[in-house]
């Protein structure tokens, strides 16, 4: 039919619009609704990702450098893992949840019942494309929405290579990948979606949530910040110093919203702290990181720029204890080490998001709630290294961040159990089992009256002996009411 | 302006209102407040809207009470952090979700029931451990003086502060930095509040409102059950501040044959509840203000919905009073059928056959509540899954806003995010993730340099397979 040569029609407005009526269409016609409709989507999204690892690894690799152990795990199996716990829970979540009722209403029975919110858009980003693309979509299945997923333009292989597989697999009527980089998106904001997932940065975060007010559209914003790792001394160092490493350059090399940003710790502790770093840090990557096969590199030009920017400047570099290697022609830093930067340089203002750990030294290791909190943003995520138990209530207690970790970092990802969002700068709702279906449900009380035990007290003409019984029903004690009927209680 | 939200930070920060006992004074001030003040509060809102005392404790005065009742009995437990299961492959670990206050938040009050919806979101917010600012409406003026004044007479000035004015108070103070905003109004105001809040990443509780329908089938033949219905209907039309209220009944869907039946009963009660003369209503608000009243004389304008008054439709324009109006089909493209009433005017719709009533009703945007007087299982059971509202009553109206277990918000349309029970507390706080770890065990194939070994290992640790992992570990597992 017609040419072979296809030419790449322009998404704008209008292609929004057609995207938004079919996906409402099928949506009124109740196809996601089904339990069996969620789980055959749920049953084929294990399946896309069973036949194709391959590759989904080689895509990421494409767009990352992304070593193949942290494709598998990070993305593919925690993936896995989200959709087997949404498989194996999701009736249950679908269930109403029974309400307690009071005198007040009495005799009345109570519920809640969870409802898909409709039509839903998922916007997620370049670092982790696969798991933030999909792992959203698993929720949004399970609470039965239609969605529209937009993946970033700036992992592309992922995101034609999600866009192939998602055709492929999944129903296409109710589920649909669109491509593209601003003009997409800004097409696709100025649709009225029942509600918006986006995972990124604070500055896009705003034109999102500014465009989703004009339709009351309800968003989830799964931002980042400067996430600090607080070490104490008297801890096992080798142990939290790999713990770190692991979160930082073995999470796609500090690009994730969750890595270590930078580490707080005493004056006296850190030329041990740093040397446990050196030694650990070769031993995981060796004497020529930037050679090393098990580190993602910057994604791309832009972001190493901006890295180098941070880097280069002048009271900063000449902190630099260990790393500082570049290689730009395949975008790689090698991990580095800044011992002491300014407060007001670059590196300490913004997220750093990549392979560049300063470590800022302070008195006494108690100051460092202070100095966090100091920052006037609240990141996604705050460490704590330390085996002293009043070290740890203080933290948890003083520390506002959307998640906290004790002698540990990142961990609280695979944590189904645990809400995954931020609060403040870092973002608002969250997700991760449960609370990713709840996040795309819209949760509706259901009040189930009788005819029988109408009071008329509640109907007017108004008397004073009516207002003695409202009293007493609203506050609920039965001698109130008692008291009331038989005329004892305060008009 | 900067300098009220500046103290209220700095409130915040040195962490007064963290305390639990700080919180249970400041509720326990509010009830001394509401007891000892309850004649001022009947006689302001008697001034702002002509509200009857049992109406003005029934939504008003008895719902705040309530509400710092519970909050009272229940913060101990709200507070405490909440235990997660964690998987033995994080052994040993604790996982707790705590919640902690947000911060600084700011509440925009409504005027239709300036007491309560002021206070009642000022309740979740103390409980929940934050400094706040309410700005109740304008529109309210003798209940915004009252809060102007007791307010600081009863509760911590430095952390709890209210502030009068009219719209551009409002514009100005959502330019700054909240860490909450909690908005009761109009759906056009909410998207005022929505975007200003989005430049600083605020969070924010709409609570709109919407057309909400009550639809009734043939429980009317039943002589008794119509009765029921019938007051029942009439209670939640007149009675919340004479329609005036997000949550009154907007209109009415009833088979053909069984509108007269319903308009006969229905004029009944009303007589009865309020009179049958405009002089000589009673027990009834009136309406707020000129520009309110205008709006609603003129939804009778059009000629096609004058014709389609089968009861009331007189009004005191002095007064600010419009007579208890029922209207009988007015053309679904009328104002009257696409805007929020907000009145004492009810449309009763006739359709054919009681079923379309979920089709006309998701014609229109998601109301806040959607009432259906049935007995019929069948016919609830796709009421619920078919049609998408805020909440759903059967057989009532109102008092679902007394269940406190009960969620009380919108969808789409009418609004996100709900409050009312422990749904405030949660509304006004952050739930922090928190995992504790141990140093040991230490798990070696979590680190580099990687291996194909390492790679089966975690493989099937996230998939929480111990037999395959102790295989593996055994030797028994090609790796």
């Amino acid at each position: 039919m017609g040419s072979e040569v296809e030419k790449k029609a322009v998404f704008d407005t209008e292609s929004a619009k057609e995207v938004v009526k079919e996906l409402r269409d099928s949506f009124v016609a109740g196809k996601t609704k089904t339990y069996e409709w969620r789980r055959t989507q749920l049953a084929a999204m294990l399946k896309m990702m069973d036949e194709n690892e391959p590759q989904i690894v080689a895509a990421l690799s494409d767009d990352l450098s992304k070593p193949e152990l942290e494709s598998s795990i990070y993305e593919i199996a925690m993936l896995k893992n989200s959709c087997k716990l949404a498989l194996k829970e999701m009736k249950h979540w679908m269930m109403p949840e029974k309400a307690k009722t009071s005198m007040t209403t009495f005799p009345s029975s109570a519920e809640i019942v969870s409802d898909p919110l409709g039509v839903v858009l998922i916007i997620s980003a370049w670092n982790y494309p696969f798991l933030l693309s999909l792992d959203p979509v698993v929720g949004a299945i399970a609470a039965g929405n239609a969605i529209v997923l937009k993946p970033s333009e700036i992992s592309p292989a992922t995101a034609s290579l999600l866009a192939k597989l998602v055709k492929k697999y999944l129903d296409c009527s109710c589920i649909k990948v669109v491509e593209g980089a601003v003009p997409e998106t800004t097409a696709l904001l100025e649709q009225k979606w029942d509600k918006i997932m986006y995972t990124g940065n604070g500055r896009i975060a705003r034109i999102v949530m500014a465009a989703a007010a004009k339709h009351l559209t309800p968003v989830v914003l799964e931002l980042g910040g400067k996430c600090p790792v607080i070490v104490d001394s008297g801890i096992n160092l080798q142990v939290a110093t790999r713990r770190i490493i692991a979160g930082k350059w073995g999470c796609n090399n500090g690009q994730a919203c969750i890595s270590p940003d930078y580490i707080i710790t005493t004056k006296d502790y850190a030329p041990e702290l740093v040397d446990s770093f050196k030694c650990e840090l070769e031993r995981f990557y060796g004497k020529n990181p930037l050679e090393s096969k098990d580190l993602s590199r910057i994604v791309n030009s832009n972001h190493f720029a901006r890295l180098l920017k941070l880097l280069d400047e002048d009271t900063v570099s000449s902190k630099i204890v260990y790393g500082g290697e570049r290689d730009e022609t395949n975008l790689k830093i090698a991990p580095t080490i800044l011992l002491d930067v300014p407060k007001d340089s670059l590196i300490m203002n913004e997220e750093i998001f990549g392979p560049l750990l300063p470590i800022i030294t302070i008195d006494k290791v108690e100051g460092s709630f202070d100095l966090i909190n100091s920052s006037g943003t609240k990141p996604l995520a705050a460490y704590l290294f330390t085996n002293n138990k009043k070290l740890k209530e203080k933290f948890v207690e003083k520390v506002s961040a959307g998640g906290l970790v004790v002698n540990d970092t990142t961990v609280h990802l695979a944590e189904p159990a645990l809400p995954f969002g931020g609060v403040g700068d870092s973002g608002m709702g969250a997700y991760h089992g449960k609370f990713s279906f709840d996040t795309f449900s819209h949760k509706k009380a259901v009040l189930y009256r009788s005819f029988a035990g109408d009071a008329a007290v509640r109907y007017p003409p108004y008397t004073a002996g009516k207002l003695r019984l409202m009293r007493a029903l609203l506050g609920g004690s039965i001698m109130g009411i008692i008291r009331a009927l038989l005329g004892w209680s305060k008009p | 302006m900067e300098e009220t939200i500046a103290e209220l930070r700095e409130t915040f920060r040195s962490g007064t209102t963290k305390s639990v006992s700080w919180r249970k004074k400041q509720l326990k001030a509010l009830l001394d407040l509401v007891n000892e003040n309850e004649d001022s509060i009947f006689n302001a809102l008697d001034q702002d809207l002509g509200k009857s005392r049992v109406e003005s404790y029934r939504d008003e005065v008895g719902v705040v009470k309530k509400s710092a009742t519970y909050s009272l009995s229940c913060l101990d437990k709200w507070v405490a952090p909440k235990k997660g299961e964690v998987p033995l492959l994080f052994f040993p670990a604790k996982a707790e979700v705590m919640p902690e206050p947000l911060g600084v938040v700011l509440i925009f009050s409504s005027w239709n029931f300036p007491i309560s919806l002021a206070l009642d979101p000022l309740i979740g917010a103390i409980s929940a451990g934050n400094t706040v600012l309410i700005k109740p409406s304008e529109l309210a003026p003798a209940c915004l003086s009252f809060l102007v004044q007791t307010i600081p007479q009863y509760l911590d000035n430095k952390a709890i502060k209210v502030i009068g004015g009219g719209a551009d108070v409002g514009e100005r103070l959502l330019e700054l930095k909240w860490d909450k905003i909690f908005f009761t109004g109009s759906p056009r105001v909410g998207r005022l509040v929505m975007t200003a809040a989005a430049k600083h990443l605020t969070p924010v509780t709409l609570e709109l409102g919407g057309k909400c329908p009550a639809i009734v089938d043939n429980t009317l033949s039943n002589p008794s059950k119509a009765k029921v219905t019938a007051k029942r209907i009439v209670g939640g039309k007149w009675g919340p501040c004479t329609g005036q209220a997000c949550i009154a009944i907007d209109y009415v869907l009833v088979e053909e044959k069984l509108a007269s039946t319903l308009i006969d009963i229905l004029k009944k009660y009303i007589k009865r509840f309020y009179g049958d003369n405009l002089k000589e209503l009673k027990s009834i608000s009136r309406i707020v203000n000129k520009n309110q009243f205008q709006r609603l004389v003129n939804l009778l304008k059009d000629p096609h919905v004058a014709s389609s008054v089968v009861y009331g439709g007189s009004v005191d324009e002095e007064k600010l009073v419009i007579e208890p109006t029922i209207l009988l089909d007015p053309p679904l493209d009328s104002e009257i059928m696409n805007e929020e009433i907000f009145g004492p005017l009810l449309p009763i719709i006739t359709l054919k056959n009681i079923e379309e009533s979920i089709e006309f009703i998701n014609s229109k945007p998601k109301p806040l509540v959607i009432y259906a007087f049935t007995e019929d299982k069948a016919f609830k059971k796709r009421i619920l899954s078919e049609t998408s509202s805020g909440s759903v009553t059967f057989n009532d109206s109102m008092v679902q806003f007394l269940c406190d277990s009960l969620p009380f918000g919108g969808v789409g349309q009418s609004g996100f995010g709900r409050y009312h029970g422990k749904y405030s507390f949660d509304t006004f706080s952050h739930e922090k993730a928190v995992l504790h770890r141990a140093f040991y065990p230490e798990l070696e194939p979590r680190y580099p340099p990687w291996t194909n070994f390492k790679l089966m290992f975690i493989k099937l640790a996230y998939g929480f397979n111990y037999f395959g992992l102790m295989l593996l570990m055994l030797g028994f597992k090609k790796s």
